[in-house]
């Protein structure tokens, strides 16, 4: 049995002094930087890279989305046979992280050979994950920038676009998948994960955490932020990318699991592919 | 003269550090992953570490205390013998270790026949006329010359001889690296560090382990036998006595390999009287008959006809055991016996294989085969790790390692902690079940198939 939950990264950050760190610094964006945060950065680097301090969900997402990303590129064929079942099956691939934060995910993709460009509108978290690739000799190229910026420079540079627990922060999510698409080289990939907009994951996801766990406080939650499968294939098709895969995900709040399932009412998974 | 006046100066503990550094002309090494122990287990874990695609850009280095001891391919058959369950030799095929043993000597079983001193019950486990075969007998000797022979065909992989390690420095909260020191002075570090060092693991102590142990007040008696008559040799037999079970291996259709499980006093007696005196011993323990019960008698022959009638009764036909004609001169040598079992597998850095984590009575021939069981399971999962894209000591795919083993050998070795109490005893009321229920594992072949099937 699965006592799964929508699983929001803000549920679990916005507790804690990461949180609160990311969250001054996205509303004052350019001002000047205070002398307590400073201070905190050391701690806000161990706590997002703290396997079981409050981004283990992505910690532990990692099995699920890597897994994902490496074989979506391999049944494209993208991936050398020589490659394939060796430590770098995505060597000479380059994947753009959108929104990669501290970089859980970039570091892993990279590990498996990919060259990584990761991007994260915050400076601060990009920072963090600056400093934490380069203590783990990972070549990873990160950039603080918007996606829509970095596409007109990247037009048509990318094997493949990740955007992992990102889109449902996202207002603006036609400009985003245009620009995510923009990146694309033809036949290029697109992963996409995030949070469905129906009454489950409504219901799990902000009534539940915010009024029953009171993990987050109430009014957290933007559930009009979170997108339907459907209106998400859309948004791709406009970009003339269509989507292959689509597969439920749950996540197990005791176990701290994430498995696939075929329930894609709550959380999901795309892989989508751009025609030539 | 200098450095003397140095080290009554302030600073004098500061430089003693580093003069000591320097004087030892210490080289420090990093690896990915550091196999402490060289045994069957150790080596068996360096070449499939070095086998696994997914593992290939990964430095590893095994670290044995002792020099290596090249196959002479000796005439005389060492007395350390241990057998191979399928899944085994499976690992070591696909190692491709297989076919130098191959090309020297092991021994197929194809029936493995176990009986009670202390009543007519018996049961046998495969067939001498099929093909199939259950267990191989090979030395520990030859496997460990097959395994170092085809390590060295693994670019990536390191070997050490002579090389004992002090001290293991595993990581702390914040720490990731675990550091290494042998008696020389040298020092390594690793990521991963893998215990394969054996019953008294100093792996498993430095992680503090919880261990649950203890002695069976019994030792292992081993010796190379010459049987009497020359004949097809494919059964290895096992009776149960009163102080601790007797097994024959087959070694060649004229030798066979003796462990032999009895109290501390009587190993000891064996060991020091003249080979005839012990090879009479040694006839009298297998074939003389133990007084038993009268109730035991009737209850075992009412039950076989009982059996019969429901028609599920053993149509093999029982075999005799081989009679012993004399030991190879100096052959003889006793183990100390004992269980033990690690709680955790592993930890931050580090995992524990083979005998390190766990040790089990020989009366099933079990030790190594759970032992190379982890090693496929510890490599497949490492590989697992390294494919996802997490790094190779990442603690949530470790676990998965800890969780499957664990599974697996704690079952195993509660059914052969269970024989061993069933049979070290002489109670009639148990002496009863046992051969009931012996009797009912030979009738019924579904049971014995998932005996066999977990016993492999
Ligand atoms: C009488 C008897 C009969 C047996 N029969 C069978 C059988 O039929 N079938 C079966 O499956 N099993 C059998 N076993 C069990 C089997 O022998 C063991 O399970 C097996 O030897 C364990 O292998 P291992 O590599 O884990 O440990 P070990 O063989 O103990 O190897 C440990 C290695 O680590 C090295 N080492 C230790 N400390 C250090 C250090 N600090 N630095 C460097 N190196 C170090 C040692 O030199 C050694 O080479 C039997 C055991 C006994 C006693």
């Amino acid at each position: 049995m699965h006592f799964g939950i929508a699983f929001d990264m803000s549920i679990v950050l916005r507790r804690t002094p990461l949180w609160s760190c990311l969250h001054k610094s996205l509303s004052s964006i350019g001002a000047t930087v205070d002398k307590q945060e400073i201070e905190n950065f050391e701690k806000i680097t161990d706590e997002w890279w703290s396997q079981f301090g409050p981004t283990k969900g992505l910690h532990s997402l990692n099995k699920l989305r890597v897994p994902f990303v490496r074989d979506g590129l391999v049944n494209e064929g993208v991936v050398s046979k020589e490659y394939l079942n060796t430590s770098a099956p995505l060597k000479g691939l380059s994947i753009l992280d959108v929104g990669c934060g501290g970089g859980i995910l970039s570091e892993s993709l990279s590990r498996l050979g990919a060259n990584v460009t990761g991007i994260d509108a915050n400076s601060r978290i990009i920072d963090v994950a600056k400093k934490h690739a380069e203590k783990n000799c990972l070549q990873i190229n990160y950039c603080s920038t918007a996606i829509e910026d970095h596409s007109q420079q990247y037009n048509g540079c990318y094997d493949a676009v990740v955007a992992s627990e990102i889109v449902e922060h996202v207002t603006e999510k036609d400009k985003f998948v245009e620009a995510c698409a923009r990146c694309l080289k033809p036949c290029g990939s697109i992963f996409i994960t995030t949070i469905n907009k129906t009454f489950w994951a409504n219901l799990l996801a902000v009534y539940v955490t915010e009024n029953i766990l009171e993990v987050v406080p109430r009014g957290t939650h933007q559930v009009e932020k979170f997108i339907a499968p459907h209106k998400l294939q859309r948004l791709l098709e406009d970009n003339n990318i269509r989507a292959k895969l689509i597969h439920g995900m749950v996540y197990n709040i005791v176990t701290n699991r994430w498995s696939w399932c075929s329930n894609i009412s709550i959380n999901y998974a795309l892989h989508g592919v751009k025609l030539k | 003269m200098l450095i003397k006046n140095l080290f009554k100066s302030k600073n004098s503990k500061l430089l003693q550090v580093t003069f000591r550094f320097y004087s030892k002309g210490t080289v420090s090494k990093h690896y990915d992953v550091v196999i402490a122990g060289g045994g069957m287990v150790g080596t068996s874990l360096a070449c499939t570490l070095g086998k696994n695609t997914k593992l290939r850009e990964k430095r590893v280095l095994l670290l044995e205390a002792c020099p290596n001891k090249a196959w002479g391919n000796p005439e005389k058959y060492s007395n350390r013998v241990v057998s191979i369950n399928p899944s085994s030799q499976k690992l070591f095929s696909d190692l491709g270790a297989w076919k130098f043993i191959e090309k020297h000597r092991f021994a197929p079983v194809k029936q493995l026949q176990v009986w009670d001193a202390l009543s007519d019950a018996s049961v046998t486990f495969g067939n001498a006329e099929s093909q199939e075969i259950v267990s191989y007998i090979v030395e520990n000797d030859l496997l460990l010359a097959a395994l170092t022979e085809e390590v060295k065909n693994c670019d990536n992989v390191n070997v050490l001889y002579n090389a004992k390690v002090t001290k293991y420095g595993l990581p702390d909260y914040e720490g990731n690296i675990v550091n290494i020191t042998l008696d020389n002075g040298d020092e390594y570090t690793c990521d991963l560090l893998l215990g394969c060092d054996g019953v008294n693991s100093s792996v498993r102590k430095s992680m503090q382990a919880d261990y649950v142990s203890w002695s069976y007040n019994q030792m292992g008696v081993v010796a190379t036998l010459k049987l009497k008559e020359c004949m097809k040799n494919e059964i290895a037999w096992q009776r149960f006595l009163p102080n601790g079970p007797v097994a024959l291996l087959p070694l060649t259709d004229e030798l066979s390999s003796l462990v032999w499980s009895t109290s501390p006093e009587e190993a000891r007696r064996l060991l020091s009287v003249t080979e005839e005196e012990f090879v009479e011993a040694l006839n009298k323990a297998i074939w003389s008959k133990y007084s038993s019960s009268i109730i035991v008698q009737q209850a075992t022959s009412i039950f076989d006809t009982f059996l019969r009638v429901l028609n599920c009764s053993k149509s093999e036909k029982n075999n005799v055991p081989p009679t012993v004609k004399s030991i190879e001169p100096n052959s003889r040598a006793a183990f100390p016996l004992g269980f033990g079992h690690s709680s955790q597998y592993i930890g931050k850095g580090v995992a524990l294989v083979g005998d390190a984590a766990h040790r089990v009575h020989p009366l099933a021939g079990q030790g190594v085969n759970l032992g190379f069981g982890d090693v496929a399971c510890l490599s497949n999962t490492l590989g697992e790790a390294v494919y996802d894209g997490s790094t190779i000591n990442d603690l949530s795919y470790l676990r998965n390692y800890e969780k499957d083993r664990q599974r697996h050998n704690i079952v195993t070795m509660a059914g052969i902690e269970g024989l061993h109490r069933l049979y070290n005893t002489d109670l009639t009321p148990i002496v009863l079940l046992r051969s009931l229920g012996l009797q009912a594992t030979q009738a019924l072949e579904p049971l014995k198939r998932a005996i066999v099937s977990q016993a492999s």
